[in-house]
């Protein structure tokens, strides 16, 4: 009867897995498939629309996708997911992890000291070293390089969340950069060497080819962190007037603040079709790469 | 045509592993560089090639001083010992990648890695990828890169090691005729004796970052320069015995010999004439110059027949004497019963003489 490897049979294995499954329905599945409801609504925090919610079909994806507001949005989130996640996490940890490639010792230990400490901090607690770094009167980053009462912040808030993020989350890339690397056997490297390759060629010719999977996964992964990245709204709450307003802070302050719940959950769904959008990108580079492999 | 002086190279850590070594390679030669882990034959090749920077010391390529030039420039090729070819290209990008980092155009490169394929029997696989191919293929590829962008020199490194036993025997000849073809001077390192002696014209026997002796495979084989070498060449190790000069003979492990009567050098018959009493000498001789007596001899190593191993078309059998091993060589048909007692004899003139480890003559 049983074909399965314990021996359980379908029927018990169905009940060992039965509560998981009553949690993920639950506290997943449900919320989603709600979120995908809500949409439709009008439904709002408060008033008429709250008691008794209408459904309402597209309209609200129709006013969301004509909404200035959300478009901006769209545009500084896929400015703060480039710079932040691609070149700045990505990017900045390739470059660390290829710098640090192959060295022992005392420099290696305190880079990667530093940059592991900034991925282990809570977010709250790194939000308000930030704060603290970049204020316009009492800030660290204004006494370091005298120029007080130059407001970050203010004047460049899509940069400041630009560089916190990079800061914060390059030390994943970096470790994972640097495991690849260790899998790039060196005689190939010094094969290209002997042929004349400079370093750019070997990393064009030898090591990105090799370690294609890891970039693409990589770039996958802060890709979508960085898009569904809410810790930045510490600093900046999405000002001033909007400027640093990415896609997680403009759901937050139209659903919640606003109180546009229906309304903030259809831009909920088209942020996960978004993230959806990555993750097809992402697998189908993949198929074609073990394609090629074979 | 390769010349190093002085080089020296000193790991962090204190690792000596070069200690100011000379060598001269020859225009077109063979060269071989042996020796067991960790005495620097790899270290000197990866310097010769510019992968290591030497503490001190300089290589001349051609008579270029090359010893400050990256490795892109020295013009030399090398092949590693797991052929480092490139997974994600194929057999014919493989081969053609010096040409393209030089900026060749495509098709003479394309052209160019067909003709040497075509040489190499790699025709057939042009369109494959590494991971297709059998160690022998890869090796033939990792070949025919290097001959593709016409270097000064080719750089192997222990090219043989990753072949099972049987292909190694093939690959060896194979190596030896492709060498021998393109005439291009050709350094390799190896840890085999056997693949040293077999295809180099000289060999550099190497022994803690120095050279111990260089030499063409005969001279290396019969006038080992010093017992390390002695021990470390032949496939099976030479005798080695402790002796002593007086009275006129030799005193060996029981033995009473004939000291040697035309010492080349002369420095041994000094010794000897002198008839200098405890005159403390190491006595060498290869079990295959080694006959084995089952009657009395007053010039043999009288021992007790320990071990027999089969050779194929011979035995070595293993005497065991009073505080010493000897062993010999034996044709098929004629071995010893175990636990008989044996004499092993010395072939006249096949000795060698040693005095504090360097050779001193021959006996």
């Amino acid at each position: 009867m049983s074909t399965d490897a314990v021996g359980l049979g379908k029927s018990r294995a169905v009940v060992f897995a039965l509560p998981a499954l009553v949690l993920i329905g639950v506290f997943l599945v449900f919320p989603a498939l709600w979120t995908i409801y809500l949409g439709l609504t009008d439904y709002r925090l408060t008033g008429l629309a709250a008691a008794d919610p209408q459904v309402v079909g597209a309209a609200n994806y129709t006013a969301a996708l004509g909404d200035e507001r959300f478009r901006s949005s769209f545009w500084l989130t896929a400015q703060y997911v480039l710079g932040s996640a691609v070149i700045g996490q990505a990017g900045l940890g390739f470059t660390l992890a290829w710098t640090l490639r192959g060295r022992r010792g005392a420099v290696r230990r305190v880079v990667e000291g530093l940059v592991l400490l900034s991925w282990i901090l809570p977010g709250s607690v790194v939000a308000f070293l930030w704060i603290a770094l970049l204020d316009r009167d009492g800030g660290t980053l204004n006494a370091l390089l005298g120029t007080p009462g130059a407001a970050w912040l203010l004047d460049h808030p899509m940069l400041s969340i630009i560089v916190f993020n990079t800061w914060r989350g390059t030390a994943f890339s970096m470790m994972l950069y640097s495991a690849a690397l260790e899998n790039v056997p060196v005689s190939h490297l010094e094969t290209a060497r002997l042929a004349g390759a400079s370093t750019l060629q070997q990393l064009r010719d030898v090591v990105l080819p090799q370690i294609r999977v890891h970039v693409l996964t990589n770039v996958l992964l802060t890709s979508l962190w960085t898009f569904n990245d809410f810790t930045p709204f510490l600093i900046t709450a999405g000002g001033p007037e909007g400027r640093s307003e990415i896609l997680p802070f403009y759901v937050y302050n139209t659903a919640l603040r606003g109180g546009q719940l229906g309304f903030g959950a259809a831009v909920s769904f088209l942020i996960l079709l978004i993230n959806l959008v990555f993750a097809l990108a992402y697998l189908r580079l993949l198929r074609n790469r073990r394609e090629v492999a074979v | 045509m390769i010349s190093v002086h002085g080089l020296t190279k000193v790991f962090p850590g204190g690792v000596r592993a070069l200690d100011s070594l000379d060598l001269e390679i020859g225009e077109g030669e063979f060269f071989a560089l042996l020796g067991p882990s960790g005495c620097g034959k790899t270290t000197l090749l990866r310097t010769i090639a510019g992968l290591e920077t030497p503490t001190s010391g300089s290589v001349v390529i051609g008579g270029t001083d090359v010893t400050a030039l990256p490795p892109g420039r020295r013009d030399v090729a090398m092949v590693f010992q797991d052929y480092a070819l490139f997974p994600h290209m194929d057999v014919t990008d493989n081969i053609a990648y010096p040409l393209r980092i030089r900026k060749v155009p495509r098709a003479r490169r394309r052209a160019r890695a067909a003709e040497v394929a075509d040489r190499l029997s790699l025709t057939e696989l042009l369109g494959r990828r590494p991971g297709q191919l059998s160690g022998g293929q890869q090796q033939r590829v990792a070949l025919a890169r290097a001959i593709a962008c016409h270097p000064r020199a080719f750089l192997f490194d222990e090219p043989l090691s990753n072949l099972d036993a049987r292909l190694r025997l093939e690959a060896r000849t194979f190596l030896k005729r492709l060498q021998d073809e393109l005439g291009v001077t050709t350094v390799f390192v190896t840890h085999d004796q056997g693949e040293a002696l077999a295809l180099a014209h000289r060999i550099a026997v190497m022994d803690a970052g120095r050279v111990a002796q260089v030499g063409t495979p005969a001279e290396v084989f019969h006038r080992p320069a010093t017992t390390f070498v002695a021990s470390f060449i032949g496939s099976t190790p030479m005798n080695l015995l402790p002796g002593r000069m007086g009275d006129g003979a030799l005193h060996v492990a029981g033995a009473v010999l004939p000291v040697p009567g035309d010492p080349p050098g002369g420095e041994a018959g000094r010794g000897a004439g002198d008839g200098g009493d405890g005159g403390e000498i190491v006595y060498g001789v290869r079990p295959e110059y080694t006959d084995l007596s089952t009657t009395r001899r007053d010039d043999g190593f009288a021992g007790e027949v320990a071990v027999l191993e089969n050779l194929g078309t011979a035995t070595l059998v293993t005497l065991e004497g009073p505080g010493h091993l000897v062993q010999a060589v034996v044709p098929e048909g004629r071995e010893p019963a175990l636990g008989t007692t044996a004499w092993a004899v010395p072939r006249p003139g096949r000795a060698l003489l040693y005095r504090d480890d360097v050779l001193v003559g021959r006996a």
